[in-house]
């Protein structure tokens, strides 16, 4: 076939390709296909209202409103020093265990505050787990018996009889029962670093949490341990709502539904400067100081 | 934090595109106007030099490949790496075009002419503008004259439809002249599918400082 008959049964002859109506592109996002709930109509599950965060005097995080939907992944990326953490503890008031440490606005869990008087921190925990940068299972304890840590930890009242099941259960989804089934009385530090992860995952898994909280999980895993971590971050949505810290962008790329981009202002208080759908916030954020960041150019 | 080779890669690469817009606008430029004096030599010359611009567009594939692989561009540096690998494309194409033009006037040879060349001429005039105002757009990160390109290709749509009907006249009088007819139908063709692709790079260049992407009649280019 020579070039022209290539270009007219390619092409077609111009008036039949101008008589055709132009090809659309597909604008329109993803949630607006049918049967899918458009962003604004997903449930919350934390409504962060006016939090501010102080160590002393030093307000570290200032004024943010922002609400996390349920059973989605929302990260939190910024560079070294926005706030991030400090935010992320506020969400389960860890932060008012830091020396000094204070904060004032609200966090709505389900419409309650988590920081009204009359609620037990110890019980809002439970409900929003923790899970830290480095692995940290109780280094006496076996695999078993750190799952079963979470349980006591978090006054959380399990019949004898089942305890057994809700260990396995809570190591299956965080898909590490397959590997350690067979050394449950081991030491959890006999782990590698990446199931040493999981098993921190899966103890806070065990009390039956509503949201998970991950402070940089990945940053002293190797990476395969940090996608193994990842592919379970993504399964987990089905069931919890999950709000990750990651200084790793390309990961907040991958995994995350929804972005948060904090940046310390002039007060060097960490501020929200962007929120809102992961493929957005990446391919075409609204704010110049997110472009900035996020392609490398500061940070 | 400026990242100095990043930067220096993604302009290099913007070098380049331009490089091939230019090499592109003086090979259809050179086609025609060699068709207007039937100029064998200088077609010849055309489809000779197609090859320069097809190898310069697999350049411009493999250090897009490259800026992504080892750079991984976001946001608005990877809508520029994309929208620049799809231009190369529209514009080794328009250097078909002018390839295709170039053998059809060695096709044409000395059969003598159909009618004096008006039309056609300043079809290629109008397609070339539009690609070089495509390009400038794209220099300057221009949306609005962007959005202008796409509105103005009509011009050269409407010549079309002149220089066919004309062309289908000659045709329907003298059975003689379809083949030197169809000769001219196609070049005529070309330089509206030129003037076409021009438009897609006006519209790659509103995707790329807007991150909208739509078709010339859509409302985002209202």
């Amino acid at each position: 076939m020579n070039k022209r008959d290539d270009q007219v049964n390619n092409e077609g002859t111009a008036t039949e390709e101008r008589s055709l109506p132009h090809r659309r592109v597909h604008l329109h996002s993803e949630h607006q296909q049918q049967g899918e709930q458009k962003p604004a109509d997903m449930p919350i599950s934390i409504s962060i209202q006016g939090l501010n965060a102080y160590y002393g005097k030093f307000r570290a995080v200032k004024n943010i409103t922002l609400d996390i939907k349920a059973k989605q992944v929302t990260s939190v990326i910024g560079p070294s020093g926005c706030g991030k953490s400090t935010m992320l503890r506020c969400l389960n008031r860890m932060h008012e265990e830091t020396q000094n440490g204070r904060t004032d606005g609200k966090v709505l869990l389900d419409d309650e505050d988590i920081y009204d008087k009359r609620v037990d921190p110890v019980a809002v925990r439970r409900k929003i787990g923790m899970v830290f940068q480095k692995p940290n299972p109780f280094p006496t304890m076996s695999v078993f018996d750190n799952v079963v840590a979470g349980f006591k930890l978090n006054r959380f009242w399990v019949n004898k009889s089942e305890l057994a099941d809700r260990v396995e259960l809570a190591l299956k989804q965080a898909s590490l029962w397959d590997e350690v089934k067979d050394k449950l009385n081991q030491s959890g530090m006999a782990l590698s670093g990446g199931q040493q992860q999981r098993l921190c995952i899966a103890r806070t898994l065990a009390v039956e949490p509503e949201v998970v909280l991950m402070d940089e999980p990945c940053s002293a895993l190797d990476p395969v341990a940090t996608l193994k971590i990842e592919d379970l971050i993504r399964q987990l949505t089905s069931k919890y709502t999950i709000v990750i810290v990651t200084h790793n962008m390309q990961q907040a790329a991958r995994v995350s539904d929804w972005t948060t981009f904090l940046l310390m202002g002039d007060d060097r208080a960490g501020e929200l400067i962007e929120y809102g759908e992961t493929k957005q916030l990446f391919t075409n954020p609204k704010d110049e100081r997110t472009e900035a960041y996020i392609t490398g150019r500061f940070g | 934090m400026p990242r100095v080779d990043y930067d220096r890669e993604l302009r290099s690469l913007q070098d380049d595109l331009l490089m091939l817009g230019s090499m592109v606008e003086k090979a259809i430029t050179k086609a025609v106007d060699a068709l207007k004096r039937r100029d064998i030599e200088t077609s010849k010359q055309v489809i000779n030099e197609d090859d320069a611009i097809d190898d310069l567009r697999f350049k411009l594939e493999d250090k897009c490949v490259e800026i992504i692989a080892t750079q991984q561009p976001i946001a608005k540096d990877l809508r520029v790496v994309f929208s620049i690998l799809h231009m190369a494309v529209e514009l080794e194409r328009m250097g078909d075009y002018a390839e295709g033009i170039a053998k059809i006037s060695i096709m044409i040879g000395q059969e003598p002419p159909l009618k004096p060349l008006i039309d056609i001429p300043i079809m290629a005039d109008k397609a070339v503008a539009l690609l070089r105002r495509s390009l400038n757009a794209f220099l300057n990160r221009d949306v609005e004259e962007a959005k202008r390109i796409c509105k103005d290709d009509d011009d050269v749509d409407n010549i079309y439809d002149q220089v066919y009907r004309e062309l289908l006249l000659f045709m329907i009088q003298d059975p003689k002249t379809i083949q030197r007819a169809t000769y001219l139908l196609w070049v005529a063709h070309d330089l509206e599918r030129t003037a076409d692709r021009a438009t897609n790079i006006a519209e790659r260049v509103v995707y790329m400082v807007t991150g909208k992407m739509a078709e010339t009649n859509s409302k985002y280019m209202a």
